[in-house]
């Protein structure tokens, strides 16, 4: 592997949130100012200044497709998309009417070479759809715009059918994404995200869990000791935080890329959110930057 | 050897796994064909033709037909894909958790917005409430 250099890219900072599609339709429909809304939406408005100050050149987004680009035809565990672009799918009330999301090739290709060579098997997309799970995260950061802020490359998660990766797999994946990213020779900043969760449960008659306490512990080891939290097994998430909740785990990657987890200075935490609910779900947000 | 399931004494629970999956394989197959607008115009004019073309069991060809979601998932199907019935139907996904559930829309809607179902007395079957 390539020794990382001054001049190659680096990841400068990990965003977390949630991405729930009825957030998607609030904005799409324009309801972001009613009072059932105000709240979240509130937590954000710090997210997207901070998004325009630190614009990264390229978003490594970690999501899972909602059956909607894999039905059970094609469950890859972990898929990161190789494409130029990436168009919203309809995921049966039609497509949400934001931009069609540009990959960065080029990047994403060195990063699946390098992280299937440090024995992660992923699957390689060059053809897909992308879900709310990708482009909600991407409105609640940079709001309603015309076209994105900078390439985005997608990298799914299975965390429909179970067993879905380990907290423990996530975390070390994400060590191997940063190795991957850093040992890119050009100098681009690379910012990565981890999205789903938090608390919900959608299905069964104890649809409509929130775990409130669970949530906010899981915030604060995942900022102070993310070594220990990614130890969790899935019958906590499960158990704990709802059968959707396990989305948490993809949190984790992100996290695993962070320089602290290399020996690196402990990132700086600009902003933390939670807010309950949206639709059926708790809401969670964090931004980390590497310092 | 059996696989280990720590998750079957989760209340009201049902987890996807390999088993489910592999029983609601059609299913949710046909789910998954709703998300394409002429079909979904197909079965809304005649749903039990349209669920003929597909593999499925009687008992999860009812269990659609009557829009028993809790039926529908002890069958193996997963609520992503169920979710296209009721997108089909012009639910949204609140509505379609709500049903589930036992109570009213009204209630739970009111239930998430007072901060959603506890935990506390929901970790295992048979705790004390």
């Amino acid at each position: 592997m390539t020794k990382a250099s001054n001049n190659g890219a680096k990841i400068t900072a990990s965003v977390y949130t949630s991405h729930v599609p009825a957030i998607g339709v609030a904005i799409d429909m324009d309801k972001k100012g009613e009072a059932y809304w105000q709240p979240l939406f509130k937590g954000y408005e710090y997210s997207q200044q901070w998004l325009k100050d630190n614009k990264p050149d390229v978003i490594f987004l970690v999501y899972n497709d909602h059956a909607t680009a894999f039905s059970l035809d094609l469950i890859p565990t972990f898929a990161i998309g190789t494409a130029a672009e990436y168009k919203p799918a309809d995921e049966g009330y039609g497509a949400r009417p934001v931009p069609v999301v540009k990959g960065h090739p080029e990047l994403a290709s060195h990063i699946a070479q390098s992280v299937i060579q440090d024995d992660f098997d992923l699957t390689i997309v060059n053809k897909m759809d992308v879900d709310h799970g990708l482009t909600v995260p991407l409105s609640l950061m940079c709001g309603q715009v015309d076209e994105w802020p900078c390439p985005v490359i997608p990298f799914a998660v299975n965390v429909v059918q179970y067993p879905v990766p380990s907290g423990r797999r996530c975390f070390m994946l994400g060590q191997a994404i940063r190795r991957a990213i850093e040992s890119y020779d050009k100098p681009l900043k690379v910012q990565i995200w981890g999205t789903g969760g938090m608390s919900h449960q959608l299905q069964g008659p104890r649809a409509g869990l929130i775990n409130r306490e669970w949530d906010n512990k899981f915030l604060d080891r995942l900022i102070d000791d993310p070594e220990g939290l990614s130890n969790v097994p899935h019958i906590e998430y499960v158990r704990e935080a709802g059968s959707e909740g396990i989305e948490l785990v993809m949190w984790l990657i992100a996290r695993g890329a962070m320089s602290d987890i290399n020996g690196g200075a402990k990132p700086n935490l600009a902003h933390r959110f939670y807010h309950v609910p949206a639709s059926n779900t708790a809401v969670g947000h964090l931004i980390l930057e590497n310092k | 050897m059996a696989l280990e399931k720590p998750y079957l004494d989760v209340p009201g629970t049902t987890i996807f796994d390999a088993d489910q999956s592999r029983v609601g394989y059609h299913l949710n197959q046909f789910c998954m064909s709703l998300m394409k607008a002429e079909n979904r115009t197909r079965f809304k004019a005649n749903e039990r033709a349209y669920l003929d073309e597909w593999a499925m069991t009687e008992d999860q060809k009812q269990a659609v037909l009557a829009r028993d979601l809790n039926k529908c998932i002890s069958l193996g199907g997963n609520i992503y894909f169920l979710a296209k019935i009721g997108a089909t139907d012009g639910k949204s996904f609140q509505q379609m958790a709500g049903s589930m559930t036992g109570m009213t829309e009204e209630q739970y809607r009111e239930m998430m917005l007072n901060g959603g179902r506890s935990i506390e007395g929901n970790r295992y079957v048979g705790e004390k409430k």
